[in-house]
């Protein structure tokens, strides 16, 4: 954030609806929430298309963690912490408070945000697999109305979704999964703290009388966006959950996922993890 | 922009960029110093301060962000002049070496230790893992912590009658430490660490 950015033009919209105006202006904005990401971009000298929306003053009406009627519903501005501190979310979700809790550290978890780290999904995003496993849907909001975007659909192509340049993405909302499913989330990292990850692997399953009755499984950091490992969902859907099951679970999610080599790990060891991680998930209670 | 801030409890008004970097602000427009930058990136939390009571990078705070708001650094972290338990807890345990990360672990353990953003079951080891110290001396480090989160412990605690033995008052001069460690049989990896200091001081 040096020299350049003495040029950038900031707009602070005061309410949702005065956001969504200036999204609609025909220019590329780029909208902000705690800044973690985008700070890193300017300090390391990345130049912005467009003027930037800080999105701060938005938070009375965008920060929040609901767990009611069935229904999960996070405000776009919920800080990972948020996630973190929500009795109702832990008891509920608890895969999704584990996560928040891994996100860099205190520091950062005290500024990024719920919607900063699915906007700029990034394909070791640590929430996203949950939102996938979970089966939740991102509101985007226009001056012409809300739409739904699921999260099966959002991830469109590296580190880009389905959001038109005049939509603010306001929340996620899911299902609360049966107080009986089994959840699970684990990340893989160099470290615990600070540490992008490796591999991440989110997984909710329901089982009825030993035989799987759904399953959904969801990976990071194995692709270019975050992914739900289909054909591994479909082998085990409807079977009997044994020892057999689950070490050909783990190979069809290896023959299924492709990871690449780089700077944070190399593609075996990617396969390996993420089918460790899938037996630990399934390994029978 | 005009921004208008509250630092250490004390009024400021400065016409900075929007975009301009918290840190950047408090070193430069507020020749407050004792904020430090290390990466840059939000992942060593040498610049570690509080704002509005929670703990952030302060190179990832931008200042239109900080507009109207409450800020604490390691500047306001001694009382009336004399260091706090917290900073004479560092001085004893000798937890410092090079000392870039200091300001931002003495900021980031004085929010642990006020306890209102603390996670159920968090502790002093993952509160502080976005501090890094470059010379190692985590064990120092989390002792100096550690042994200031005790009293507020016991304080939250109902009364217990047991009377507790009563030691005198140990003095926390580097000398007084020396002599402690000289008495107590240190771990190798203490002592190893203790030569090194020394070696590098007398450098």
């Amino acid at each position: 954030m040096r020299g350049l950015l003495s040029h950038l033009e900031v707009g602070v919209p005061a309410t949702v609806e005065e956001a969504v105006t200036c999204l609609g202006d025909g220019r590329t904005w780029l909208p902000m929430a705690g800044a973690t990401d985008v700070g890193v971009w300017l300090n390391a000298g990345r130049d912005l298309a467009g003027p930037v929306l800080s999105l701060h003053r938005l938070r009375p009406e965008l920060r929040y963690v609901s767990v009611e009627n069935d229904r999960l519903r996070v405000g776009a501005l919920a800080t990972f912490r948020d996630l973190a501190r929500s009795e109702g979310l832990r008891a509920r979700v608890p895969m999704l408070a584990e996560a928040a809790r891994t996100i860099g550290a205190a520091a950062i978890q005290n500024r990024a945000t719920v919607g900063g780290n699915i906007a700029n999904a990034s394909p070791a995003g640590d929430s996203l697999p949950v939102w996938l496993a979970l089966g939740a849907t991102v509101e985007l909001r226009s001056a012409a109305g809300v739409r739904r975007v699921p999260f099966d659909t959002l991830f469109v192509e590296y580190r880009r979704i389905d959001r038109r340049p005049d939509e603010l993405l306001t929340a996620v909302q899911a299902p609360l999964p049966p107080g009986r499913a089994r959840q699970y989330f684990r990340k893989v990292g160099t470290r615990r703290a600070q540490a992008i990850s490796k591999v991440v692997l989110a997984g909710l399953l329901e089982t009825d009388r030993g035989r799987v009755r759904s399953v959904r499984i969801a990976l990071g950091s194995v692709a270019p966006v975050p992914v739900r490992a289909r054909r591994t969902e479909a082998l085990l859907t409807g079977a009997k959950l044994d020892a057999a099951l689950v070490r050909e679970a783990a190979n069809t999610l290896r023959a299924e996922i492709r990871p690449i080599d780089d700077v944070r790990s190399t593609a075996a060891y990617r396969l390996s993890v993420a089918g460790n991680l899938l037996a630990e998930f399934l390994a029978p209670a | 922009m005009n921004l208008s801030l509250r630092v250490n409890g004390r009024e400021y008004a400065v016409d900075v960029p929007p975009m301009k970097r918290l840190l950047d602000v408090l070193r430069e427009d507020l020749r407050l110093t004792g904020t430090k930058e290390g990466c840059g990136e939000g992942e060593c939390g040498a610049c570690s301060v509080l704002l509005d009571g929670e703990l952030v990078n302060s190179c990832l705070v931008p200042a239109v962000q900080a507009d109207g708001a409450e800020i604490s650094t390691v500047e306001g972290l001694s009382e009336k002049g004399a260091l706090s338990p917290l900073q004479r807890s560092f001085l004893k345990h000798n937890a410092a070496q090079c000392g870039v990360c200091s300001p931002g672990m003495l900021v980031a353990a004085r929010w642990f230790l006020d306890g209102e953003g603390r996670l159920p079951g968090e502790s002093a080891r993952e509160a502080l893992a976005g501090n890094i110290c470059r010379c190692t001396g985590y064990a120092a480090i989390l002792d100096a912590v550690s042994e200031q989160e005790k009293p507020a412990r016991r304080a939250r605690r109902p009364a217990k009658p047991k009377p507790m033995p009563k030691k005198p008052a140990r003095r926390s001069t580097r000398r007084a430490v020396a002599a402690r460690q000289a008495r107590k049989p240190a771990t190798a990896r203490r002592s190893v660490n203790a030569t090194s200091r020394k070696s590098r001081r007398s450098r």
